[in-house]
């Protein structure tokens, strides 16, 4: 069954610009296809009538990457849980429905063009402090560090954040609370991550809020998360922080 | 420094000023948005255990006014003579006020930083997936709940706003107040608020002070439920008993 869909989508062409909704018919769009690939067909016979395509962040279309993400709806990746905009498929839609299509929306996030929005505020932050020091050189043999299984496995939760930035657009304060908590958790619960534990959750958790709101324990981010990352890690993150700041307060007093 | 443009060039606003306040610990601590979380928490815990306190207290309501009024007496000669009259009664006054000043100034700064955050909102209808009414509305209970804080005092605690006030006689000034349909209904309509309030920020602040565990997560929410739920029905009961004539 083909679908007929009226679509209002948000075209700006500049950061300075100021963008405004413009209405699309898309008609004759195949169940079968994903949310982008209806764009696609839209941007496509836009092109035909000289018309500029809407533009659109996209990469691996697996829902991997984090490069997708427009709010649908109202809802950061659409109405289904646990999945991208990518993977979210025309079938979950019905003929004659009006699909409103926004950019990520937070301060952070200045729109580029269109639907596309500059995410780097997100690469910042784990620039303050998601990595290690420790030398890692050659592959290592599997067992040489000893990792508890509860650990990786909530470690593995943490890494399975794409970076997409759907919690800053799901977020009524424009925080990256989830994203931040899962950057600093996924090397915070790991032995690798012990030397810089609470210089990285100092660091990270400063960079962020320099671009970014707060958290009021809404948890949309955890409904909107693609990866389905739980707002347990903000928990996490904000335990380290407290207490990264009364050791940082002792070693102060060291340094004179 | 921080990058005030993005790699793509184009203008970020910073939401702070940069820098450190070197030496002032708790001053660099408080500026943090999750150290002001932590602030709200922290001072949200007395008043909790206040209004529980409270509301037990008044529970003597129903024993009859020489109960009530002698357990106020009793608060304000508690350690005394160690202590001089209402000595014990303004110690806590001093913890609550300080408690309400750091929650208030946390809460009114937290808003301001998170407005800035997001100056535009989604235009299509539905913007909340998840987030609980409780939640949604933190700042106005709040602000109404505060502003009733201040009627209550000028009723109960100095008698400014009440119409036959007679100190020290608890038992009357509940009764007479209560008798009133407006005033009751102002009482209940706010610790309804009060509720709510309690409902988001009881959960909360396990959040903000990083009190989680697997093991425990689910009781959060349950006890959050249950302490919102056991002091809006006990301080409620006040007016409704006076107005049904349980208590005259
Ligand atoms: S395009 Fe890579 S996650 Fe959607």
């Amino acid at each position: 069954m083909a679908l007929n869909l009226t679509l209002r989508v948000w075209r700006q062409a500049r950061p300075e610009a100021t963008g405004r909704f413009e209405t699309y018919e898309a008609t004759d769009i195949s169940e079968d296809s994903s949310f982008l690939e209806m764009l696609d067909v839209v941007n496509e016979r836009l092109s035909d009538d000289g018309e500029e395509p809407i533009a659109f962040d996209h990469d691996c279309r697996e829902g991997i990457c984090g490069s997708c993400g427009v709010v649908i709806n109202g809802r950061p990746h659409g109405p289904l849980e646990r999945t991208t905009t990518c993977q979210l498929h025309m079938r979950h839609f019905t003929s004659g429905d009006t699909i409103t299509i926004e950019p990520w929306r937070a301060s952070a996030f200045p729109v580029l063009r269109d639907l596309v929005v500059d995410r780097s505020t997100l690469d910042g932050i784990v620039q303050a402090g998601g990595y290690v020091t420790a030398p890692t050189g050659a592959a290592r043999d599997a067992n040489s560090i000893l990792v508890p299984k509860s650990a990786s496995d909530t470690a593995m939760d943490a890494a399975e954040c794409i970076g997409c930035g759907a919690c800053v657009a799901a977020c009524p304060n424009g925080a990256a609370q989830l994203f931040t908590a899962a950057k600093v958790s996924h090397l915070n619960l790991l032995p690798q991550g012990q030397p810089e534990r609470w210089s990285r959750v100092s660091d990270m958790v400063d960079r962020m809020e320099d671009y970014f709101g707060s958290c009021t324990n809404y948890t949309e981010c955890e409904a909107a998360c693609p990866k389905g990352i739980s707002v347990d890690f903000i928990a996490m993150m904000n335990k380290d922080y407290l207490k990264a700041r009364f050791k940082d307060r002792r070693r102060q007093g060291q340094s004179g | 420094m921080q990058p005030s443009k993005s790699e793509r060039g184009v203008r970020i606003p910073l939401l702070r000023k940069p820098g450190a306040i070197p030496g002032m610990w708790a001053l660099e601590f408080y500026r943090s948005n999750v150290g002001k979380k932590a602030v709200m928490a922290i001072s949200g815990i007395p008043l909790l255990l206040y209004v529980f306190v409270h509301m037990l207290g008044n529970l003597k309501l129903y024993q009859g006014a020489e109960e009530i009024n002698a357990y106020a007496e009793w608060l304000r000669f508690i350690a005394y003579p160690g202590l001089p009259e209402g000595g014990a009664v303004w110690a806590l006054r001093v913890v609550l006020i300080v408690s309400f000043a750091l929650h208030i100034h946390a809460a009114v700064s937290l808003t301001i930083a998170n407005r800035k955050a997001r100056p535009q909102g989604y235009q299509s209808k539905r913007e909340y997936a998840v987030a609980s009414y409780a939640a949604r509305t933190m700042r106005w209970s709040g602000v109404i709940v505060g502003v009733f804080v201040v009627y209550h005092i000028l009723h109960f605690t100095t008698g400014h706003a009440h119409q036959d006030f007679i100190e020290h006689d608890v038992y009357h000034n509940m009764v007479t107040a209560f008798s009133s349909y407006p005033v009751s209904a102002v009482y209940i309509v706010a610790n309804l608020l009060l509720g709510l309030h309690i409902y988001h920020g009881a959960w909360s602040l396990f959040q903000s002070l990083g009190w989680n565990n697997r093991r425990f997560n689910p009781w959060r929410r349950s006890f959050a439920t249950a302490f919102a739920a056991i002091i809006v029905i006990g301080n409620i009961s006040f007016p409704i008993a006076v107005l049904t004539g349980i208590v005259d």
